[in-house]
């Protein structure tokens, strides 16, 4: 569970269910609703996608179950162990940027949520090996990122979500900067690790094909003020390269297109 | 899970013009140092121009040689007084931006008076300093009030100049303000914080040399600046040019000393040092 949150994060019903959001809307004073009301239930361990338009609020949504902003109206619950350990956190957040601190080497960038919990230095050198090892960055521990590639400091992103051991790990459009190559690659690396370590992803993209490849199940966003305009199941057991280039992939893609279109044709007019 | 090779940068981009540059960098400036100190002496000879007006340079060397006891004396009373003057406006500049970074009150109330002590010459103030406080002390304060303003404002931008994103993550993962300042505000802030530094080195021997000739002018000083404004009264131009020699030395050593404390600081990871070394 989150600790201790404002009114409106409650714990959600231990129904397997790892994140709620119910009648969730933000509002700003100066550009109006930015975002809802919006409706969307992760169960624990799935792995879901949000898709839509650029400015829709997708990335607003996963600050507010993040907590990093404070919904205007509506409910955000998030359930989970919460880790009893120190350093424990139950949310893993990677932001569109990579977000390192320059100063820091590659080492100390993964280590911060443990600095920052006071976590002891034996086994926060533990944890941060392991989440390093994880992504494939062992070697470059005390590298700085400017030495690093776009991909790579993505990977140094993700291993500093994955220090804590969260429930949930957020993701906002992390591959988005990247090459393609770079970012098939990070995709499907990003799958093992789900598959690995059972974490409930909720990814935020633009892209209706890494969408359609990676989630279990992509929701659909108007534009802005975003709501859910439709929720696709991928039944879809293997997730490789094969996958890609099947016609089953074209399917669910046109699938999603289509809703797509759909979500931003209800509201023609508004969106350019 | 791997990727491709990391771009290990400096090596390769930024070596070779470092190779091409560096000596050049340093030779020039010394080659024009050579040219003008022998336009200097040609000038003084072939025009013979006495001393009295214009010293050559032999004779300012031999002069700085001569009087070294008392030179060097009055270098020491100055380079104390800078260093005094420059160690309180560095921990003052730095206390007064973290305080106006916690609160805004203080802010509002205070940086216009802090502009307004920038923003009036140092030389007009030193005479009232100097009646109401003891000379030592009134000379550090002159040194003080020019060099800590450039700590100050710098302090501020450096402050404010935060990643959005980082900041983020910071109150993700629940940091105190204490941790922040530590790990995200400081780090983010040292950059700025050191380029504020370096002006302050100079400005501060600036604003004590102010404040010991306008003490000089009341007859009991010892530093540098009285000794140029002593040897002014007493036509002793050639020590005149000595004592000035020794204070840009001092401007530059001091000067160097904060750069490569920069670079020392910042060479692993920041832009502008990485620059440096090409």
């Amino acid at each position: 569970m989150v600790s201790a949150g404002p009114a409106s994060r409650a714990s959600a019903s231990p129904d397997g269910i790892a994140i709620r959001l119910s009648g969730v809307t933000k509002a700003y004073d100066d550009r109006g609703l930015a975002l809802g009301p919006l409706d969307l239930e992760v169960r624990a361990g799935e792995f879901v996608s949000l898709l839509g338009p650029s400015g829709c609020g997708k990335s607003t949504a996963l600050r507010l179950i993040a907590g990093l902003s404070e919904p205007t109206a509506g409910q955000v619950a998030l359930t989970g162990r919460g880790s009893g350990r120190r350093g424990g956190h139950s949310i893993g957040y990677v932001f569109q940027e990579p977000t390192l601190m320059p100063w820091a080497t590659v080492r100390d960038n993964v280590r911060l949520p443990l600095t920052l919990a006071h976590v002891p230095a034996a086994e926060a050198d533990r944890r941060v090996t392991e989440a390093l090892a994880r992504v494939g960055l062992g070697e470059f521990a005390t590298v700085y990122p400017r030495e690093l590639s776009g991909g790579m400091k993505m990977r140094v992103s993700l291993a500093r979500a994955l220090v804590t051991d969260p429930d949930v790990l957020l993701l906002d459009e992390p591959f988005a900067a990247l090459d393609e190559i770079t970012r098939f690659r990070l995709n499907n690396d990003l799958l093992v690790l789900w598959r690995d370590l059972g974490k409930t992803v909720l990814f935020v993209t633009h892209s209706v094909f890494e969408s359609v490849y990676l989630s279990q199940r992509v929701a659909v966003m108007t534009a802005r003020p975003g709501r859910i305009a439709a929720q696709i199941d991928i039944a879809v057991e293997d997730r490789n390269e094969d996958f890609r280039t099947s016609a089953d992939y074209a399917g669910y893609c046109r699938q999603v297109s289509q809703a797509l279109a759909g979500a931003s044709g209800s509201r023609s007019g508004m969106s350019s | 899970m791997s990727e491709a090779e990391p771009q290990r940068r400096q090596g390769e981009e930024n070596g070779r013009p470092h190779h091409r540059i560096g000596p050049l960098r340093v030779l020039l400036p010394i080659a024009v140092l050579i040219a003008g100190v022998v336009v200097w002496d040609l000038v003084v000879r072939l025009n013979e121009i006495p001393p009295y007006v214009l010293p050559g340079p032999g004779l300012v060397v031999r002069t700085l040689i001569a009087d070294w006891p008392i030179l060097g004396e009055s270098l020491q009373v100055t380079l104390l007084t800078a260093l005094e003057g420059f160690i309180a406006a560095a921990v003052g500049g730095m206390a007064l931006a973290l305080l106006f970074s916690q609160s805004k009150w203080l802010e509002f109330s205070l940086l216009p008076y802090a502009i307004i002590l920038q923003v009036t010459p140092v030389i007009a103030i030193a005479p009232l300093l100097l009646i109401y406080l003891p000379q030592h002390l009134a000379v550090v304060a002159c040194a003080w009030i020019v060099a800590f303003f450039p700590v100050l404002s710098n302090t501020m931008l450096g402050l404010n100049s935060v990643d959005r994103g980082l900041a983020g993550l910071f109150k993700l993962y629940g940091a105190s303000p204490l941790q922040t300042l530590r790990h995200l505000k400081m780090p983010a802030a040292l950059p700025y914080i050191l380029g504020g530094l370096r002006i302050a080195g100079g400005l501060s021997l600036i604003g004590a040399v102010a404040a010991e000739i306008a003490a000089g002018a009341a007859g009991s000083g010892s530093g540098l600046a009285y000794r140029i404004a002593e040897s002014g009264y007493r036509l002793n131009i050639p020590r005149m040019f000595a004592a000035l020699v020794l204070l840009s030395a001092a401007g530059v050593v001091i000067y160097m000393g904060l750069a490569l404390l920069s670079h020392l600081l910042l060479r692993r990871w920041h832009e502008s040092a990485l620059r440096k070394e090409s």
